[in-house]
């Protein structure tokens, strides 16, 4: 490793990266109170007919353009729902905060909902609203390109007892959320068949107008899972009872201790409660949604 | 001299970008393309539709890989997820050989997703070159290095741009992915004869040429993708193909994306100066046999 290299490429990406000015242009000054002309000077020539600085900055508006215009792309329920002013804020301080740390765009927002639940000030006063919004828009994305194993055939589902473990499909992701989000989208014209493999952005038309409205509704608690069918991203509704025991089956719990969770709370008699779980099985059965485990490395029992 | 070890020793003709407004299109309509260039990391990742895209793409035709992250000028090594997955993908392609572009854009694991120019010093050259061995031998397949377009010069350069080039891929022993729109944006905004680049690139190391189209702004020419080749660019492409021979050429549109018809209608008109020196009979019928013989080839 070359330290000489290496310096110049610190020196060049933290000056690239730095934030814009409101009229996008580079800061005068830089973190550490430097002046970016001179910063600049140091490192890059000037030519006839641009300023180091101005060279620097082709590449400084070039860099946060490209990474914004991705976050548009895969957010657009966040922006609809916080606005463009502070959509445009949050997303400055998120990529400020969590720059890209891999080599590909697809990843560029997974920090983001968990990034805006410890800065909540940056989204009030829709903080809750804006949050699930992220994180179904998050999940649609991991859903839209996460793998897909071989599903139980019906005979190994019959098989099942209640020590059996199984595992989830990659591409299911379950959500509990505050607000139902997934109308906002749908309301959005949110279409899985716009999603493209280049971007993986969300749909690009939005109709704000009936976000506004469908965003002034009351809180309500909905569990949801987000998952892929023939190539296409679907979200669909869980009960209570099911959200549980899908959940702690995804964190490797048997069938049995799945079960038991999942109608700890649950007010359903117990004929009730067969009847569920045998809706249940047979809709993931038809979905494909539940899969064999690994099978373990035999040298790892030693 | 098109068909080379840098290039898997292929005789490609002129191919266009794979992008997401044409899927439908050509899964409809079939049309006949000689090879299409896709970017790797579009497809890195577990499932879903853009492998199955690819897949059904593959069945038909021929693909090549091409970079945008590897980062082969990076001072830092070369991300070995990265590489890991790249090589999955290449089994999967069966890509004859794989390009990215000399250049950097990540340090200390933060990435800008740029194709941020390189300083030409030996000290760039020599680790650049070990970057692309390291990478050569672990994806098992040559690799071209593709010149950037530049906005920037740095005051530590030592040598020219081409000069930089020809130390790498000298040290590297790789192939030259060679963008003569680059080479036009770059003499533009910094002011050198874009022939003398094009006349000292080493020619038998050339696996394939980029043509495209640029913005222009007031004080310098932006490398946007999103129009056709002007014709200076072609009159550089004209002098490549007389130095180099027929080589895999391939038209970059990635904004502003026109009909496929368009896109491929202006790639095709590479074939005025791809085979200009060569008599009809010469001329490989490009539209009528290449199919077939790619479904063979892969196989």
């Amino acid at each position: 490793m070359s330290t000489n290299l290496l310096d110049l490429q610190r020196r060049m990406a933290s000056a690239v990266m730095q934030p814009l000015t409101r009229s996008l242009t580079t800061r005068r000054l830089g973190d550490d109170g430097q002046s970016n002309t001179r910063a600049a000077e140091q490192f890059l020539k000037p030519n006839s007919r641009l300023t180091a600085l101005e060279r620097l900055q082709i590449y400084n508006q070039q860099y946060w353009y490209r990474l914004f215009g991705c976050m548009e792309e895969d957010f657009p329920g966040v922006q609809a729902v916080l606005g463009r002013a502070a959509f445009e804020r949050l997303m400055r301080a998120y990529l400020e905060a969590c720059p890209s740390a891999s080599y590909s765009l697809h990843n560029l927002g997974a920090r983001l909902p968990e990034w805006m639940r410890t800065h909540p000030k940056l989204t009030a006063p829709r903080t809750r609203l804006a949050l699930d919004m992220a994180r179904l828009e998050w999940a649609h994305i991991e859903a839209f390109n996460a793998a897909e194993l071989p599903a139980f055939t019906p005979q190994a589902m019959a098989a099942l007892h209640a020590d059996t473990r199984v595992r989830v499909q990659p591409h299911v992701r379950l959500l509990q959320l505050a607000y139902p989000v997934d109308e906002l989208l749908l309301h959005m014209g949110n279409d899985a068949d716009d999603h493209c493999a280049t971007s993986n952005s969300a749909a690009a038309a939005r109709k704000s107008h009936s976000v506004r409205r469908v965003a002034n509704q009351r809180p309500q608690r909905i569990h949801l899972a987000v998952h892929r069918q023939q190539f296409q991203v679907y979200y669909k509704r869980l009960v209570a009872e099911e959200f549980v025991l899908l959940t702690a089956l995804h964190h490797g719990e048997s069938l049995g201790a799945a079960l038991e969770a999942a109608f700890a709370k649950s007010r359903l008699s117990e004929p009730r409660r067969a009847a569920q779980v045998q809706a249940v099985f047979q809709t993931w059965m038809k979905l494909g949604w539940l899969c064999p485990q690994e099978k373990k490395n035999s040298r790892s029992k030693r | 001299m098109p068909a080379n070890r840098f290039n898997g020793f292929t005789d490609y003709g002129v191919g266009i970008g794979l992008r997401v407004p044409h899927y439908q299109h050509i899964f409809d309509k079939k049309p006949v393309v000689d090879w299409f260039e896709i970017i790797s990391e579009n497809y890195l990742v577990d499932g879903g539709r853009p492998l199955h895209v690819l897949d059904q793409i593959l069945e038909r035709y021929r693909v090549v890989q091409h970079g945008v992250a590897l980062y082969l000028g990076s001072a830092q090594p070369l991300n070995r997820e990265h590489l890991r997955k790249l090589k999955q993908l290449v089994r999967r392609t069966g890509t004859r050989w794989l390009s990215d572009h000399l250049c950097w854009g990540s340090v200390d694991g933060r990435y800008t997703h740029d194709l941020l120019p390189m300083p030409y010093t030996l000290e760039a050259a020599r680790i650049t070159a070990q970057n692309i061995r390291q990478a050569q031998d672990f994806l098992e397949i040559p690799i071209a290095v593709e010149n950037v377009s530049s906005y920037a010069e740095y005051h530590v350069s030592e040598m020219t741009e081409w000069e930089f080039l020809n130390e790498v891929v000298e040290r590297a022993d790789c192939g030259i992915l060679l963008d003569v729109n680059n080479i036009y944006v770059s003499s533009r905004n910094h002011s050198f004869d874009p022939f003398d680049y094009l006349n000292s690139v080493p020619a038998e190391r050339v696996a394939q040429i980029h043509i495209a189209g640029h913005s222009k702004f007031e004080k310098y020419i932006l490398d946007t993708h999103d129009h056709p080749v002007i014709d200076p660019v072609w009159k550089l492409y004209a002098r490549a193909i007389a130095r180099c021979g027929p080589t895999a050429t391939l038209l970059e549109w990635d904004d502003n994306i026109p009909s496929f018809e368009e896109v491929h209608r202006e790639a095709l008109k590479a074939n005025r100066y791809l085979y200009a020196g060569q008599t009809a009979s010469a001329t490989p019928q490009l539209h009528a046999t290449k199919q077939p013989a790619l479904a063979g080839a892969r196989r």
